[in-house]
């Protein structure tokens, strides 16, 4: 469907060029909800910028349904884009912000009043239609802004940190909004974010980006339990990082001496070698006798948070160790500071990391 | 490989780019040559010309324009000495400029601060009332100055009516009428900048300097006038620049005697027929005005550090 | 019952009151001149009685007449070729990337505004001196072309401030949606930029009748604007006819600058919202 083929984007000249992206490609396929995710900076932005046609890449090709793209302006490539800050035409009205588009494509009146009658309805908005932008909540100038760049049918929907200036409640509603959005229309959506929580619920594949580079594509589930780099790891959700030793039978052995079968990454890592687990805090718990669990530490510090609880501990070789566990008030625990205790994991959750 | 090759296209169409962006500067451009930067060339050329007799230049290299800004040259044996009149005109358009500052600024100060003060619905309304006498005739508000000083004017009036004086206060053509005409012209221009600068103040910054022990006066001292500093510094140049080129007010409220460096230059121009000498003036009262900007311009760009 | 008194952080002894002389000593002197205007006597001071006479007498003064018909005609030539040539200047430098020139663009469009006027005034003198004499051409063009120059930075001030303001992405927004470059500026840059082009104009306008020192050195002999009309009368006979027509330049500028006020604040509080 949308193809970005090896793209370089330099800002600047000569040495002191800021390299925005560097080597990109990726391949998204039709209907997907592909998410670019990322800490500020990181290119995602830029990306889709090149994609929409706003930055012109440096080297590199962008293909849409096999078709190069990159010499198109904007204004010729079937792709709209959802702004950040949604870029309603202030001087319009919401029927005039979602009619714009096809009026520019020269659709005929009849066709145009259809359309944006069904748009806004797809967005629930019929009824602000004469209204203009400035009179309109952050939540339904979202709206009109998704049913002004989804008008003219584009075969890609850009959506660039849409969500962002929303609040929490509001942002958890336009998500489902979104993902309904996209099964009904069946268009492409190729989604912005730095929240790596939004990525999760809403994608069907994310590409997590860095410095320029994307470090790792796939689908929420394998981005989360198996990550690739430790910066994915650190990004996405709370981590906790396990020195360990990577020995040729596959086995691990961990701080305390323990020796366990831990996920290992595809491509082979050379054995006999130091490797990093990454183990997710809400997939270890506490047990009162550390001589027989794999890790074991001093619990240092409790935080009460709601839902749940999380147990600061310190491992045996001084590293630090978060435990989740789910708060049940009909099981009270408790956990002394000071104690030493037990770690316990499946091993499958603990993915080995090079290095 | 083709995707890695550099864009041309990219070269293209930043060539095109520029070739538009001159195009559409051009209007612009030649007006500006034409009426504006151009004939100021020529000023500068007109400076190192001999002055024709009645009038206008004669083709020849001379410094006696230049000369003349500060010196007379005895019509008998040619020696030059310093030109007491050009002298004590040059001094009254700097003194009279920066009292003229002074005074706008003891009287903006405190009104643009009252302004800033109100409720934010309010001080558009309050902005309007400065904008207004801005914004009308310089040459009106000069004539209204004067329906209040001269000698049957309203002050005297006034004056007699109470029995205070039996004889009218000579107040125009004096140094006097020219001060308070220009105090009266130029105060908007000094209270739309501290206003600007004003309105950014952080009011819990007097807060926290009342909290810590500080007076009423100190805050003003030590907070206020710290924080809106280049709103003093802006409207101070933006009074002391135009009083340095002022000519209605000077040429009305002042008469014929007390001229500023701008009747000056207009008597070279006009009866005096010297030509050079005007260009000089000229000259040296733009590279004053230009001196006080860079002043300004660095005082401005030390305050951003 | 008294209001218990808090300490009021923002006051400072004695600025309400300098703040009270200031407005009232800007619009004393003004508004003693609108009404003198109205006197039925001769004296500019002692009043005689109500009277619309001078407004009457300036009305068929052919010669005030004249002079007002010039000061129009100039100030709205003026006002539409400075108009016209800022905002074209604007659109280059209200934004969009730094080019080479850009800061010496700034310095000549502000030049007017830097210079002092009575040293624009003799320069221009100079040179359209020469030019008269050269093609033997002394209309109102000298004029013309004095005051649409000096009009240049009022008209482009607020265009630029407009285009600075404006939301980037809202052009980004309409290429997105298939809008040519034409198309773009006509349906969605010029819309937003028309209250600052409005108000460049008004400017210019405004700048352009008030303007005396100028006119007054370049005009040729019986080119009397309004302005340097007055300045003539100042200095020979004054009668309160001289108050009338200023009377009514004045209500013109307030009005003026009124409009532009509300204009500007119009669009302030929908930019805000």
């Amino acid at each position: 469907m949308i193809e970005v083929d090896r793209i370089h984007v330099r800002f600047g000249e000569g040495p002191g060029a800021f390299i925005a992206l560097n080597d990109v490609s990726v391949t998204i396929g039709e209907s997907e909800f592909f998410t670019l995710l990322g800490p500020s900076g990181c290119g995602k932005t830029t990306l889709l910028r090149s994609i929409a046609g706003f930055i012109h890449p440096n080297e590199g090709a962008i293909r849409l349904a096999g078709q190069d793209i990159l010499s198109l302006p904007p204004f010729k490539r079937p792709v709209n884009t959802v702004f950040q800050n949604y870029a309603l035409f202030p001087h319009m009205t919401v029927a005039e912000n979602v009619g714009f588009g096809l009026e520019m494509l020269g659709r005929p009146r009849a066709e145009v009043t259809r359309t944006v009658e069904e748009m806004l309805a797809l967005v629930k908005m019929t009824a602000m239609a004469n209204r203009r932008p400035s009179e309109l909540s952050g939540g339904q100038q979202q709206r009109v802004a998704l049913a002004r760049a989804l008008a003219p049918k584009p075969k890609v929907l850009l959506l660039d940190e849409s969500l962002s200036a929303l609040d929490l409640k509001l942002r958890k509603e336009m998500q489902i909004e979104l993902k309904r959005l996209q099964s009904e229309t069946g268009i492409t959506f190729i989604f912005v974010t730095h929240d790596q929580e939004e990525a999760l619920t809403m994608s069907d594949r994310i590409a997590v980006m860095s410095a320029g580079k994307i470090r790792q594509i796939g689908t929420p589930r394998e981005i989360y339990d198996h990550p690739r780099e430790r910066f994915v790891a650190d990004f996405i959700g709370d981590t906790n990082f396990v020195q360990a030793k990577l020995f040729a039978d596959g086995t691990v052995e961990l701080p305390g001496g323990a020796r366990i079968r831990a996920s290992l990454p595809k491509d082979a890592v050379p054995a006999n070698r130091a490797v990093t687990l990454v183990i997710r805090p809400e997939q270890t718990v506490l047990e009162q006798a550390p001589e027989q669990a794999q890790l074991s530490g001093v619990l240092e510090n409790v935080v009460y948070c709601g839902t749940d609880t999380h147990y600061h501990l310190t491992l045996t070789d001084g590293a630090r160790f978060v435990v989740r566990r789910q708060n049940n008030p009909a099981r009270p625990v408790t956990f002394e500071k000071g104690q030493r205790l037990g770690i316990g994991f499946d091993p499958q959750a603990a993915q080995v990391l090079e290095g | 490989m083709a995707a890695t090759q550099p864009n041309t296209d990219l070269v293209a169409a930043n060539r095109r780019e520029t070739r538009n962006r001159w195009l559409l500067l051009l209007p612009a451009i030649v007006i500006l040559l034409a009426a504006a930067i151009g004939p100021l060339i020529v000023v500068v050329l007109y400076s190192f010309l001999v002055a024709g007799d009645y009038g206008g230049v004669v083709w020849h290299f001379s410094w006696d324009g230049w000369l003349g800004v500060f010196t007379t040259s005895d019509p008998f044996d040619g020696t030059l000495s310093l030109a007491d009149a050009h002298i004590s005109i040059l001094w009254r358009s700097v003194k009279l400029s920066a009292l003229t500052t002074l005074f706008c600024l003891i009287l903006g100060f405190p009104t643009a601060y009252f302004i800033a003060t109100r409720p934010v619905s309010q001080r558009d309304g309050w902005m309007l009332l400065i904008t207004i006498p801005f914004w009308t005739n310089l040459l009106i508000r000069t004539f209204a100055i004067m329906g209040l000083i001269r000698n049957e004017g309203l002050v005297n009036g006034f004056l007699e009516w109470l029995g205070i004086i039996d004889q009218p206060i000579q107040m125009m053509f004096t140094d006097f009428a020219i001060l308070l005409g220009m105090v009266y012209v130029y105060l908007p221009l000094m209270v739309l900048p501290l206003y600007a600068s004003m309105e950014r103040l952080n009011f819990s910054l007097i807060e926290a300097a009342y909290d810590l022990y500080a007076t009423p006066f100190r805050v003003l001292r030590r907070v206020i006038i710290p924080a809106v500093k280049p709103g003093v510094v802006a409207g101070s140049i933006l009074v002391f620049v135009p009083s340095l080129g002022a000519y209605v007010i000077p040429r009305i409220l002042g008469g014929g005697t007390q001229l500023m460096l701008g009747n000056l230059i207009e008597l070279q121009f006009g009866q005096a027929r010297n030509w050079p000498l005007g260009a000089a003036l000229s000259l040296t009262l733009l590279v004053m005005v230009t001196a006080a900007l860079i002043v300004y311009v660095r005082a401005s760009a030390n305050e951003g550090e | 019952m008294a209001k218990p008194k808090t300490f009021d952080t923002r006051r400072q002894a004695g600025f309400t009151a300098i703040a009270a002389f200031c407005f009232i000593v800007l619009y004393l002197p003004i508004v003693l001149m609108v009404i003198f205007s109205f006197n039925s006597g001769l004296a500019l001071t002692s009043w005689e009685g109500f009277s619309l006479s001078w407004y009457v007498t300036a009305w068929h003064n052919e010669v005030v007449q004249a002079a007002t018909i010039r000061s129009v005609i100039i100030a709205t030539v003026a006002t539409v070729v400075s108009t016209l040539v800022a905002v074209l200047a604007a659109l280059v430098m209200g934004r969009g990337k730094p080019f080479r020139g850009r800061s010496a663009m700034f310095a000549l469009i502000n030049q007017p505004l830097m210079v002092p006027e009575i040293v624009t005034a003799v320069s221009l003198l100079v040179v359209f001196a020469w030019v008269k004499t050269t093609t033997g051409y002394s209309g109102l063009g000298y004029l013309i072309l004095a005051h649409s120059a000096f009009c240049i930075p009022f008209a482009f001030m607020p265009v630029r401030a407009r285009l600075q303001g404006m939301d980037q992405t809202l052009e980004q927004a309409a290429a997105d949606l298939y809008a040519s470059s034409w198309q773009t500026f006509r349906r969605v840059t010029f819309p937003l930029l028309w209250p600052g082009v409005l108000a460049g104009a008004m400017l210019a306008f405004v700048t352009s009748l008030d303007d005396v020192v100028i006119t007054e050195f370049v005009k040729s002999a019986g080119q009397d604007t309004l302005p340097t009309y007055m300045l003539g009368q100042m200095r020979r006979n004054l009668t309160p006819e001289t108050n009338a027509i200023a009377t009514v330049l004045l209500v013109f500028s307030v009005v003026l600058v009124v409009a532009f006020f509300f204009v500007s604040r119009e669009n302030h509080a929908k930019a805000q919202l």
